[in-house]
């Protein structure tokens, strides 16, 4: 089925409104295009984080589908029992072989820091499911702190904007890279605002054959202190100004979805939020310059990657 | 499963398990919207962004047209006027008692 | 081993077959007869026994379990709880520092009500680092909310294997439980092993049928779900009713075992304990030497008995008072420190048991085999010698003795 809005207004997303998420968060709204890109019956796993405090509060659910959260760090294992009894009990006859679709939901945090190694794990072992990051570069559900993802130069509350340090001091983990590096056959990067490519990519992880992952670009109002409103056009800054490129690995090979070329500067997308304003107050160029140094290198590198530039680039960066 | 016995405690839903599929519907998040998307229909073209882009499934349509927009759980946010290609969604400051 | 085996013509206990085995192999052949649809688990000294005997049967395909080689105790615990929300039947196996590790999980597989199984094979804790056999691990589970059974023989680790699968998954219990087996004086002794035909287990232990599951046909469950100040403390008062609750169902559970196995088992194992003024209450695997002290204190004249715990969570009080009610003086061993409390564990659970009882026996504190330190007879004859004492004087020192202890502090070069 090609994806066409009104089509898939004729189905059910099975997630439903009424969950305490903030206003104009991107969470609910890449779960539901996720939900509904699916072709099979899903079950979720969910890391602990914003959408799991938001949608499940007992005795409530937001969700319209099997789902369980058990702790922070491991909703790849959760998915890994899953999984696992799902082959076992329709080996021994005990259920009827239908075709499921085992996802994780979990942030950023739970990705990139305290989760890694169950994912790292999950991945190497060879789990038939999709693992979907929602980067919103932060602790948002404990109040805004640094995670391995968060960017260079923002605020958070563990990484404040003071006169000595000028918000976070590291540059932040390639976690796409690095799941890549597993060899699994899909891993790729996708944003909110870009539904279309999202729900395509959703597809393809399915159809895989073993694991795959999805870093999903999840900009949080509330943390990243710009207006509600604005969530869609923040992630689409962010792609245009190629630090969140979109891209897939199919079975090793790199294909780059967008944008074709840098067509906003950083800037744009760093003047549209609150956690980089005091770098915009011209106090802090040299942080602004290693941003873009940053940027610069990780675009190289992926163009090279997909064939879009020749190799000897990348060996003069950095 | 649930406790044998007479203790009304028993009979809540062992384990924290949830049972009730899309029972958050019941929490009517509208209450806390200060700006209420209005729709101008005519100008519509039903191409469903904010139906796909809205956080709190608050674009009901059917058979490919969009009907309303459910105002119990709208909270607000805007991204719908926002992202809306022929700009046909206002937002308006709700005026409440 | 012997794979196929005939189903008993008669009534009562089925012909068991006698194999050689050390008490890991002995939980993993239960666990093939058992066939769980997940076993998921890490290795760690004493365990491996169990996860590459089970390993074998997996590569030979006797069993259609799904293994999943997790990449550490954390993950092997969360596996399960995946996989027993599933509707899969899971179980896993752990020692010492793994169990540590788990620690998160623990509570979070006993609060989710999940009838998970663990073998725990028992292990001191670091530091300082030690591989060896003590309870150190299993008294930092022991309020977990899990169902603890303990053995003190390969084949009562077989047995309780068994056994332990009908408790955890009782429709009243829906609890996760542990099978404490000794870390190497049961995981790594071969004794003789009757094990019972694959048929007779199966029918024993049936299948794990939930009432809803993740992957249930239609299944809307949310598992797992926040629970606030509106019902988090009925979700926890639940949990400990099903706990205490389950204290008969691990009697009947022993007495179903007893019937097909001719084994007769219940949650205390009392040793000459008719008549006994002075009993050793213990936990585990130094049985025999507590046996063959009280056969000496009863030589001597004393009438000595020993009571060894085996059903350790829900802590059996009622009938430890009742096993108690003639002593007049009791010696605790344990097997593991409680650091800064004002017992050591066992022997807490002891007391506060007796407190409540008229005519209470004098009590006594042991301290033994940490660190997998060797357990003598001689150790548990001193122990009779104080009680001896502490029943001709009337009176006990508070602090405990630490059997087995150096005398002094040379370290050789």
């Amino acid at each position: 089925m090609t994806l066409k809005l009104r089509d898939l207004t004729l189905l059910d997303d099975g997630f439903e409104s009424g969950h305490g998420l903030c206003a104009g968060c991107s969470e609910s709204v890449i779960v539901r295009q996720v939900l509904l890109a699916l072709a099979n019956e899903p079950v979720v796993a969910l890391a602990t984080g914003c959408l799991e405090v938001s949608s499940t509060r007992f005795p409530d659910t937001s969700w319209k589908v099997p789902l369980i959260h058990s702790a922070f760090e491991n909703a790849a294992t959760s998915a890994s029992g899953i999984e696992a009894a799902y082959k076992a009990l329709i080996r021994k006859g005990r259920m009827a072989d239908r075709p499921m679709t085992f996802v994780v939901f979990g942030g950023d945090g739970a990705t990139y820091d305290i989760g890694f190694q169950w994912l790292s794990g999950a991945l190497e072992r060879g789990h038939k499911f999709m693992y979907i990051c929602l980067n919103n570069e932060g602790y948002m559900n404990t109040g805004i702190q640094r995670s391995g993802a968060t960017m260079l130069g923002a605020w958070t509350t563990t990484t404040p904007a003071g006169d000595l340090v000028p918000g976070k001091p590291q540059w932040r983990k390639d976690m796409t890279g690095i799941v890549a590096a597993h060899g699994i056959p899909y891993v790729a990067q996708a944003a909110v605002h870009n539904w279309k490519d999202l729900m395509t990519k959703v597809r393809k992880a399915e159809a895989a054959e073993g694991p795959a992952f999805l870093n999903v670009f999840a900009p949080c109002d509330r943390g990243w202190r710009y207006e509600p409103e604005d969530t869609m056009a923040v992630s689409r800054l962010a792609v245009d100004a190629a630090l969140w490129p979109l891209y897939e690995i199919v079975d090793g090979a790199y294909k780059l979805n967008g944008p074709r070329h840098k067509s906003k500067p950083i800037t744009d997308y760093l003047s549209s939020q609150g956690r980089f304003r005091h770098l915009m107050r011209d106090r802090e160029p040299g942080v602004i310059e290693d941003i873009q140094a940053n940027v610069d290198r990780e675009w190289n590198r992926l163009r090279v990657r997909c064939g879009l530039e020749p190799e000897v680039l990348e060996k003069t960066q950095v | 499963m649930t406790q044998p016995g007479a203790e009304p405690w028993g009979d809540v839903p062992a384990g924290g398990t949830v049972l009730f599929p899309g029972s958050t519907e019941r929490n009517l998040t509208g209450s806390w919207r200060t700006k209420l998307p209005v729709i101008d229909f005519d100008a519509c073209t039903d191409c469903m962004i904010c139906w796909v882009m809205c956080p709190d499934s608050c674009f009901k349509t059917a058979e490919g047209k969009l009907l309303s927009v459910d105002l119990d759980h709208c909270k607000g946010c805007g991204i719908c006027a926002t992202e809306c290609p022929v700009k046909c969604i206002e937002m308006v400051l709700e005026e409440r008692d | 081993m012997v794979d196929t085996q005939e189903r008993p013509a008669s009534a009562g206990p089925a012909t068991s077959t006698a194999i050689a085995v050390n008490g890991g192999e002995a939980v993993a052949y239960a666990l093939k007869q058992i066939e769980p649809e997940v076993v998921a688990a890490y290795p760690i000294t004493p365990q491996t026994l169990i996860i590459e005997k089970f390993a074998e049967y997996c590569a030979d395909g006797l069993v259609r379990t799904e293994y999943i080689n997790v990449e550490s105790e954390h993950a092997a615990l969360s596996a399960c709880v995946g996989a027993s929300a599933a509707g899969a039947r899971a179980i896993t196996a752990t020692a010492g520092p793994g169990l540590a590790l788990m620690f998160e999980m623990l509570g979070v597989a006993s609060g989710m009500r999940l009838p998970i199984v663990m073998h725990l094979c028992t292990r001191a804790l670091s530091a300082p680092l030690n591989i060896l056999g003590d309870h150190s691990d299993a008294m930092a589970m022991r309020e977990t909310g899990w169902v603890m059974l303990s053995g003190s023989s390969p084949q009562e680790a077989y047995d309780l294997a068994l056994v332990a699968q009908t408790i955890a998954e009782h429709p009243d219990v829906m609890l996760p439980t542990a099978n404490l087996v000794d870390g190497f004086m049961v995981t790594h002794a071969v004794e003789r092993v009757d094990v019972l035909p694959d048929d007779v287990v199966r029918e024993y232990v049936g299948e794990y049928e939930p009432e809803t599951s993740l992957l249930a046909e239609g299944s809307t469950a949310t598992y797992g779900a926040l629970d606030f100040r509106d019902y988090y403390f009925e979700h926890r008062r639940q949990q400990e009713a099903a706990l205490y609750r389950s204290r008969p169902i691990v009697e009947q559970a022993l007495k179903r075992f007893g019937e097909i196995s001719g084994r007769d088992y219940n949650i205390l194992e009392p040793y000459r304990m008719e008549d006994a003024e002075v009993v050793l209450v213990l936990l585990g695997s130094a049985e025999g030497q507590a046996h063959a002290a009280v056969d000496a204190a009863r030589a001597t004249g004393l009438k000595a008995g020993a009571l060894r715990v085996r059903l350790f969570r829900p802590f059996p009080t009622k009938a430890v008072a009742e096993a108690l009610s003639g002593a007049r003086v009791v010696g605790v061993l344990d097997r593991a420190i409680g650091f800064g409390s004002v017992d050591n564990p066992l022997l807490s659970d002891i007391k506060s048991t007796l407190w409540t009882q008229s005519n209470r026996p004098l009590t006594k504190g042991f301290v033994y085999g940490l660190g997998g330190r060797v357990v003598t007879l001689g150790q548990f004859n001193q122990a009779f010698d104080e009680l001896r004492s502490a029943l001709e004087s009337g009176e006990v020192p508070l602090e405990p003795t630490y059997l087995g202890l150096r005398e002094d502090g040379e370290v050789s070069e």
